[in-house]
């Protein structure tokens, strides 16, 4: 049973490549049991954030990074990325058993087959990615993720390589999903950040900073045609256009 | 295929009707038709020479094979077996295995041992390279992956680079199928009592240039069912490589 979900927290985070800062001195909370969104132009670091939290960025950078209930945040986190990275030598299933069997635990194939029936995915359990559409991956690639069971979840662009139609179709499944969890979600789309997220950050400069929290209104999942979302997305695509000259 | 074997009959046909119209003997270009019938009727010398030239392949290419895979694994291992081993391999290319025959030949004898060893030393260095760089280019997204997911070093090299790098290994082991019967015939022709390329330079030594080109179309079947065997096992195995290294050759 997944433990319950808890806050993170990012002190004086900061990471320098090839002696350039990318930020320094950042603080960020995760709440827990949330989506906190983070927005903001490509290349601004928003991913090497995300990447800090997981503890995928190599060297030695700085800050610190906690959970609020003075647990590990190590193995307790589950990633998904832009790309789908499904192996290309294993099924639908086998991909969602990757986890287990990576930590030489008994595979649990029936819960793999239930999350990826959820998903839509009943009839494509034994189809390896090569046979599989866009969307069809980014889905095996949720179940994944639940698969972990983990109450941390880190998405770095997760929807961003769908066509828009399955891009919603995606968000409203995540939503669903990973309800109650500590979710981190770095996108560079407005409307993404304001319809999954409790709390938006933008994201922006050189070296970067963090904007306050912003609170759209009303709960996640919003409905894309909310009028006072729009003018949200308005006002942050005014910011990030701002930002970029 | 089909059009290959039309080709290769064309040419048959040629070689035949330029050995008649010219006039050439038989100890200079024996016709087709003559190498055929040599292949007819000494058909059991050569199957002798041919299994024993058949098994110098077979365990060349077990035992290449077996080393190069083994040195591609210990080198992405072990960061110290990399600084102090890959520069010596990857500079003992620069050395002609063939021009070690005779030192093979008179090291190991001139049994079926010597012709192992310099069909094992041309695999290897394919092998072990191809493998070697198949192991190292796994996609590091993978990797960070299945580290987030708690996954030892032993688990990311075994259910992660291993069938990652499988492509590149098939491409390493065509090679390898390739230049085996090269390796075992140049051993058999520094010194030798049997063999494919013994009966060979016996042949040409007693002007039966007939049985010589019967043992070279032996040879040829044999490398050719080898490469292709090889390569249909190896399209099973790796179905799922990208489309790419699938029609790269």
């Amino acid at each position: 049973m997944r433990d319950s979900a808890p806050d993170i927290r990012l002190e004086r985070a900061g990471v320098a490549f090839d002696g350039q800062t990318l930020f320094r001195g950042l603080d960020l909370v995760l709440e827990g049991g949330r989506w906190t969104c983070l927005l903001g132009p490509s290349g601004v670091g928003k991913s090497t954030l995300l990447r800090l939290v997981a503890d995928l960025v190599p060297g030695a950078p700085d800050g610190r990074v906690t959970a609020g209930d003075g647990g590990p945040v190590a193995g307790r986190v589950a990633f998904m990325a832009q790309q789908d990275l499904l192996l290309p030598w294993l099924d639908a299933r086998g991909n969602v058993l990757l986890g287990q069997r990576l930590r030489g635990e008994k595979p649990d194939t029936a819960r793999a087959e239930t999350l990826l029936a959820d998903l839509g995915l009943a009839q494509a359990t034994q189809l390896r990615p090569a046979a599989m559409s866009g969307g069809m991956r980014q889905r095996v690639a949720l179940a994944r993720t639940l698969m972990e069971d983990r109450p941390i979840v880190l998405m770095d662009e997760p929807f961003a390589a769908v066509d828009a139609v399955t891009r919603l179709r995606l968000q409203a499944l995540a939503a669903e999903r990973l309800a109650g969890r500590t979710v981190l979600l770095v996108t560079h789309d407005p409307l993404e950040a304001l319809r999954l997220g409790h709390v938006v950050h933008v994201m922006t400069g050189r070296p970067a900073r963090l904007s306050d929290p912003i609170r759209p209104p009303g709960t996640p999942l919003r409905p894309v045609d909310d009028p006072a979302l729009l003018a949200l997305q308005g006002e942050l695509l005014r910011r990030l256009a701002e930002d970029a000259e | 295929m089909g059009r290959g074997l039309v080709t290769a009959i064309g040419l048959i046909l040629l070689w035949e009707a330029a050995t008649h119209l010219l006039g050439l003997p038989p100890y200079i270009l024996p016709a087709p038709s003559q190498v055929a019938t040599a292949l007819w009727l000494r058909g059991e010398v050569l199957a002798h020479h041919a299994l024993i030239t058949a098994t110098e392949i077979a365990i060349g290419l077990v035992v290449g094979v077996a080393l190069g895979t083994g040195t591609a694994l210990l080198v992405v291992r072990s960061p110290l077996a990399r600084r102090w081993l890959m520069p010596v391999v990857i500079a003992s290319q620069a050395i002609p295995v063939f021009a070690l025959a005779p030192l093979l030949v008179l090291w190991f004898g001139y049994g079926l041992a010597s012709k192992i060893v310099m069909a094992a030393l041309v695999i290897y260095f394919p092998v072990a390279a191809a493998f070697f760089d198949g192991l190292r280019t796994t996609p590091p997204a993978w990797i960070e992956l299945a580290r987030t997911m708690g996954a030892s070093d032993g688990a990311i090299l075994w259910r992660l680079r291993l069938p990652a790098a499988l492509p590149a290994l098939a491409q390493g082991l065509r090679i390898a199928a390739a230049v085996a019967p090269i390796g075992a015939v140049i051993g058999e022709w520094v010194g030798s009592g049997a063999g494919l390329g013994f009966l060979m330079l016996h042949a040409n030594g007693r002007m039966q240039i007939d049985l010589l080109f019967a043992a070279l179309v032996v040879l040829a079947a044999m490398a050719i069912t080898l490469y292709y065997g090889l390569d249909a096992i190896l399209r099973r195995l790796v179905q799922w490589q990208p489309e790419t290294l699938g029609r790269s050759r």
